[in-house]
């Protein structure tokens, strides 16, 4: 005599393949999936109630807190929407490094994505490539702003350093190895067996409901949905670079987002090559005494600059009153940041729109039709998710 | 499509529900929140307008509107930020919100909006009417206040407080 029963197990928040303090609850029916919970918040740090009690400026350096594996990329998205709020324009110089090291934040991005997934997966080796990269990108963040994940990177209104001489050289040497490693990869898990059969037709996400449930960034493209916001709503200089937008084989499983984001990387190579040909000469910062700060050297030798200096600091600046709302391309989808500003100088109301939350949400979906625990953990890889992000 | 044709076409179909329309930066119109749900689906099933994808939707405080005597008399606002995938038009959705009220839930519209919701009942602590499944979705589920709203302090002892009740704390020997 024998009873069905339910096993419910609890998987995280410690567990290696949950990627951060995300909790799941699980509900078998022996090894099969009937139903997935996610509970959320374990890193929550209350960065929107945060954002209200700082200065624009200020807010800056807690944007590399929420996904903190591209950083860049939220820093960003943080100053195209401040500048949008104060209607600055950018130089074009400091808009084509921006593009340059938001590319190669793209590809640090997707290297850790490949990295763990496939570690989880039981692939061992892609991991010590993937870091072996990782490693080189990390060091010129390094030499661009001093440091490796907390990148604070770029400034309201420009970038704080221009791409020149070393810095400029070790990117070059990067993008002219890096496809040959993209080959590497591939060598080792594109027509692998045991990658074939731990990720064709698991976690399929048909591309109706893709949409329906606001997937973005390669998640969405996995399933075939041709929408890439560099492309739809170009900005910086984003309308000038040429580039593909790789769609997968349009079945929406594990492995199409994993050829969509290997062909990311490639689009994304490809885009740094043609930025850094093309980048003209010229300023690094706006000309904007509202909100961009005098040069160091005017600073330490004239009083009405270290005054000036010391008020845009201290102070902050007064943007006009309105609202935006300013999305960017993130290396995990849409990253969007709504500000509304009363005309002080902090944000009334700022919020956060991640890619990683809606994509999150899915899991419900992904997990339907009969997916094993196993699958789970690859479900879990192929969103990509950073929970810094999700729980804010 | 263009600021004005969108506005148009809304305008033609929902006269009456129609509080307001800016167009000087990104596109908002604000509508009655009695009518948000067939607003959405209106937005969403028109294939001219075809707003298929739900980019957010987010909560806002306006405590400090009223005391500057705005137009507004209502507490919150909720926003909603709708994309077209294939349009590739953006359009701001605002529904005003009284303390105590409720709005209705758009998941029906959008699957996506299922956490957007249980995130602003979360920190705002408005209810969405027909939700499948509105519990707290960051704050622990017995989290007293919702600290989003404008009148929740920044540095409480709320935290420390709710640790005490919770966490068996270690007993010396």
């Amino acid at each position: 005599m024998s009873e069905v029963q339910e096993l419910i197990v609890n998987m995280g928040p410690q567990h290696p393949s949950t990627h951060g303090v995300l909790r799941l609850i699980v509900h078998l029916d022996g090894e099969v999936v009937t139903r997935v919970i996610p509970d959320l918040g374990y890193l929550h740090r209350g960065l929107e109630k945060l954002a209200e009690n700082k200065t624009y400026a200020q807010f800056l350096p807690v944007t590399d807190r929420l996904d903190y594996l591209a950083a860049i990329s939220n820093n960003l998205a943080y100053c195209l929407a401040v500048e949008k709020l104060l209607r600055l324009d950018v130089p074009k110089r400091a808009s084509y490094i921006r593009v340059i090291l938001a590319e190669l934040t793209r590809i640090v991005s997707h290297l850790v994505w490949l990295a763990t997934h496939a570690l989880d997966l039981g692939a061992f080796t892609p991991f010590l490539y993937c870091f072996r990269e990782r490693e080189l990108l990390l060091d010129i963040f390094e030499m661009y702003c001093g440091s490796r994940l907390t990148t604070t990177a770029f400034r309201i209104g420009g970038v704080p350093k221009d791409i020149d001489g070393q810095i400029k050289q070790k990117i070059e040497e990067f993008i002219q190895i890096f496809p040959s490693k993209l080959n590497e990869y591939e060598a080792l898990l594109t027509n692998n067996k045991i990658w074939l059969d731990r990720t064709v037709n698991v976690g399929v996400i048909s591309a109706e409901d893709a949409i329906n449930y606001s997937l973005s960034g390669p998640c969405v493209r996995g399933s075939g949905v041709e929408w890439d916001i560099r492309r739809a709503e170009p900005y910086c200089v984003y309308n000038e670079l040429d580039f593909d937008i790789p769609t997968g084989r349009g079945v929406g499983d594990t492995y199409d987002r994993y050829l969509v984001r290997l062909e990311e990387m490639r689009q994304s190579n490809r885009m740094i090559k043609q930025a850094l040909e093309k980048m003209p000469e010229g300023n690094l910062m706006a000309d904007d005494p509202r909100v961009v700060p005098p040069t160091r050297d005017k600073v330490g030798t004239r009083i009405e600059s270290l005054i000036h200096h010391f008020h845009i600091m201290a102070e902050g600046f007064n943007p006009p009153v309105g609202e935006v709302y300013q999305a960017i391309e993130a290396p995990k989808g849409e990253l969007g940041f709504y500000i509304i500003s009363d005309g002080s100088p902090k944000p009334y109301r700022m919020k956060i729109r991640v890619p990683s939350f809606a994509n999150l949400q899915a899991i419900e979906k992904m997990c339907e039709n009969g997916m094993m625990l196993a699958d789970v953990v690859a479900i879990i890889g192929t969103l990509d998710i950073v929970l810094g992000e999700i729980d804010r | 499509m263009s600021k004005q044709e969108i506005i148009k076409a809304v305008k033609t179909k929902w006269t009456d529900a129609i509080e307001g329309v800016d167009d000087t930066r990104d596109l908002t119109i604000r509508v009655k929140k009695g009518n948000i749900l067939e607003i959405c689906r209106f937005l969403a099933c028109t294939p001219e307008l075809g707003f298929d994808y739900l980019s957010d939707i987010c909560g806002v405080d306006c405590l400090s509107d009223i005391s500057r005597g705005a137009v507004s008399s209502s507490r919150f606002d909720v926003v909603y930020h709708i994309y077209s995938i294939s349009k590739k038009h953006r359009l701001r959705i605002k529904a005003a919100v009284n303390e105590n009220e409720s709005i209705n839930s758009v998941e029906s519209v959008w699957k996506a909006a299922n956490w957007y919701e249980r995130e602003i009942y979360d920190m705002f602590g408005i209810v969405f009417d027909n939700h499948s499944d509105l519990r707290r979705i960051l704050l622990p589920e017995d989290w007293k206040g919702h600290p989003l709203r404008k009148d929740y302090p920044l540095v409480t002892d709320v935290g420390e407080k709710w640790l005490e009740e919770k966490l068996v704390t270690h007993v010396p020997v």
